[in-house]
């Protein structure tokens, strides 16, 4: 199958080209990146005026299965990650049985190898049974497939344990990915400890919760020479904690989600369950930083932390509702308004942050549209518009604080492994 | 006149006319339960039902009571002898009161929000008798109604509201109220008691139970919660006694003949000794009462929307 995107814009800061190329795909790997190719044979996608762009990459994400089918399974997710731009996502440890061995990440493979759509990436559990306790065994998880280590959900008190975990993952150049959250500061808290949460009458998760942690982690990988990513940064206290432990020389990296940029704990208000997620939506001073933070390198990536829940589970008391916030699908065009339409970065860096990024991390080749390189292309319209419905959503989950608002910048086409995803805004 | 919402959820969604009116209603009504026969024919016909997912003793009964002194059907049903036992969601218990014909639920439910959940899933009125950490609206207005019928009015009063205002609804229902009428709220407690932001709402702070006190019309006492001193909050009742307690001392830092109030039950000899909880200034006993009366003027409007 022969591809030709022509008259688009190309946005590939990691790539050769950049500017006004057409795109050549053939046996799923980009053939050709010039301007004006004519071809016999090729199928056509007329691109004039949108932005053709790297396949974004997911880091972090939660797809459910095996054990919460009923939230979402690997093929759903891989078709909303595809419909949200995405070539590629990092899948989360936390499903039931967890992955905390090389027979559920063969599994988690094997499902995706069925699924199609966006190709999914395991990320296996650091210790047994996601217990906290004693290590997984991160050796044979690395050799089934998983491309980094992570309780993600469940942060990890105990802080010697910690310090086995980043040493102990040296041996396999492993990237443990953590959950930061002093769980007895969090105090079972609801959301953000402020304004809001006095005015509304739930308890506060104070931002010390996350920082504290975040300053441990690079403590410890500095005093050990050791890597760590920090997963959700959603405080300025964490920027600022990461920038200065960056500056220090310690292998600090990190990825913040599009909602703790774009949305407030005044999202909250109503009760509005869809706007529980862990950690909490936080204050404009923090959205600002954190935009700060992307902006001047601190924090590396975007990830969507997709965390999809069944309706049943956000339709209870806001105490009793499951956290977390479905963001495969609007991960673009968050990100799109509130950093670069909203003048605060250059596409260029926004695509970065959404693909050659989160791939350096993990060190998966991907990111950049190359000659010879995998076709994984997502092909943008920057001046579409469109409110944000449920019934439009291809994940189970429709639980995002975003519904009914209008959102700018869509993704019209995505193209994975030279093969047809997303076509005109649908699925394939 | 009759109620713009079809809810009563909180002080903070109530204007303030409707708070003028609910007062003056109540006014009549408490009449009406000074009389040696106290039915009236307000609420003949309609249906109210108490749907409670905490423990309550005087606000379940006062608006049992309240009901029935005006001809409504009454039925209470207790979270721990219910189907919510067997695991039903508030929304399906809603609906079925529902369809039941309930005009008004009240509901008191230890999850802020759970009344405003209710609320949007059923079509009877839904009334928020505590819920959480976030209001307790009768509670404030039997409160406003207790301080304008002792002092007149309450633009202009002073209210000092001493204890753990972090966990306390009625704090909360009673500062959005007070505020809107023109009241100057003065908020204190131990610092691990009091919540972020207080300023920001109209209300001043302290942590000095004497500077709160200092020229208050009026001077409430919370409820302090025993189990709260074993997450840490403070060390004892002992301690908390001796630096928050509103006894007489404090108290002679008030206006002369300020009002004592309470939202009961008093833990005596913790927020205030009984010196205090029985004396000539205290509107305690009353305050229960007027609860009442309120909550008759309440369910009274409420269920003449649409007529």
């Amino acid at each position: 199958m022969k591809l030709l995107i022509k008259n688009g814009t190309l946005i590939n800061p990691h790539g050769e080209k950049n500017g006004a190329y057409d795109v050549l795909i053939e046996g799923g790997r980009v053939t050709k990146i010039e301007k004006g190719i004519e071809i016999n044979g090729a199928e056509i996608i007329e691109a004039a005026g949108k932005h053709v762009l790297p396949g974004f990459f997911d880091m972090h994400c939660h797809l459910r299965e095996p054990g919460y089918e009923y939230q979402e399974t690997i093929r759903t997710g891989a078709m909303a990650a595809a419909r949200g731009g995405y070539a590629a996502i990092a899948c989360m440890a936390n499903t039931n049985p967890p992955a905390d061995c090389a027979a559920v990440i063969g599994y988690i493979k094997s499902r995706a190898a069925e699924a199609g759509y966006a190709k999914v990436y395991p990320v296996g559990a650091v210790t047994a049974g996601l217990r906290g306790e004693a290590l997984a065994e991160m050796g044979e998880l690395k050799e089934a497939g998983a491309v980094a280590v992570s309780d993600d959900g469940r942060p990890m008190m105990d802080a010697n344990l910690m310090k086995n975990v980043l040493v102990y993952a040296k041996n396999f150049d492993m990237l443990v990915i953590s959950h930061c959250e002093d769980i007895l500061l969090a105090n079972e808290g609801h959301m953000n400890e402020g304004v809001v949460s006095t005015e509304l009458g739930l308890k506060g998760i104070s931002r010390a919760a996350e920082e504290v942690m975040v300053a441990r982690d690079a403590i410890l990988a500095g005093t050990y020479d050791a890597r760590v990513h920090i997963a959700h940064v959603s405080t300025a206290g964490s920027v600022e904690i990461i920038r200065q432990a960056k500056k220090a020389g310690v292998k600090v990296s990190c990825e913040t989600a599009p909602h703790y940029f774009s949305a407030t704990d005044e999202a909250v208000r109503g009760f509005n369950t869809n706007a529980k997620v862990n950690p909490p939506l936080r204050t404009k001073e923090d959205a600002a930083a954190i935009i700060a933070g992307l902006c001047d390198g601190t924090i590396d990536c975007i990830a969507t932390d997709h965390a999809p829940h069944h309706e049943d589970d956000k339709n209870v008391e806001f105490a009793y509702a499951a956290s977390g916030i479905s963001g495969l699908e609007t991960a673009f065009s968050l990100s799109y308004m509130n950093l670069v339409k909203a003048g605060k970065m250059g596409l260029e860096r926004m695509v970065s942050l959404l693909s050659y990024n989160p791939c350096k991390i993990l060190g998966i080749k991907g990111g950049a549209i190359t000659q010879g390189g995998e076709a994984d292309i997502t092909i943008v319209d920057l001046d579409a518009e469109y409110v944000l419905k449920k019934e439009d959503m291809v994940s189970l989950g429709k639980n995002t604080p975003f519904l009914g608002q209008k959102l700018a910048g869509k993704v019209i086409h995505t193209v994975i492994g030279g093969k047809w995803a997303v076509r005109d805004g649908k699925v394939i | 006149m009759a109620l713009s919402s079809k809810d009563m959820l909180g002080m903070k969604e109530l204007p303030a006319h409707e708070i003028e009116e609910i007062l003056n209603n109540a006014a009549v009504m408490k009449q009406i339960l000074m009389q040696d026969s106290k039915k009236t024919p307000h609420l003949l016909g309609k249906s109210i039902v108490a749907l409670f997912y905490e423990n309550s003793t005087r606000t379940r009964v006062s608006f049992e009571l309240a009901g029935k002194y005006m001809s409504a059907a009454f039925a209470s049903v207790s979270a721990n002898t219910s189907s919510v036992a067997k695991g039903e969601t508030l929304i399906d218990t809603g609906k079925t009161l529902d369809m039941m014909g309930a005009d008004i639920i009240i509901i008191r439910h230890p999850c802020s929000g759970a009344p405003h959940l209710l609320a949007k899933h059923v079509e009877a009125g839904v009334i928020n008798a505590g819920d959480g950490m976030n209001e307790h609206p009768t509670q404030a207005l039997l409160d406003m109604f207790t301080i304008r019928e002792k002092l007149g009015a309450l633009k202009g009063v002073k209210v000092a509201i001493v204890g753990d205002v972090l966990h306390s609804r009625v704090a909360r229902s009673n500062l959005w109220g007070l505020t809107k009428m023109g009241a100057r709220v003065m908020l204190a407690g131990p610092a691990t008691l009091m919540p972020p932001g207080l300023n920001s709402f109209g209300a001043e702070t302290t942590t000095d139970v004497r500077e709160a006190v200092k020229n208050a019309d009026v001077v409430m006492g919370l409820r302090i919660q025993k189990e709260r001193q074993q997450s840490g909050l403070f060390p004892s009742l002992r301690e908390y006694a001796r630096y928050f307690s509103l006894n007489p001392e404090v108290i002679s830092h008030a206006k002369p003949g300020a009002l004592v109030m309470h939202p009961g039950p008093v833990n005596r000899g913790v927020e205030m000794p009984s010196s205090v909880a029985d004396c000539e200034q205290s509107v305690i006993r009353e305050q229960v009462t007027n609860g009442v009366a309120v909550r008759m003027a309440l369910l009274y409007l409420m269920t003449r929307r649409g007529n």
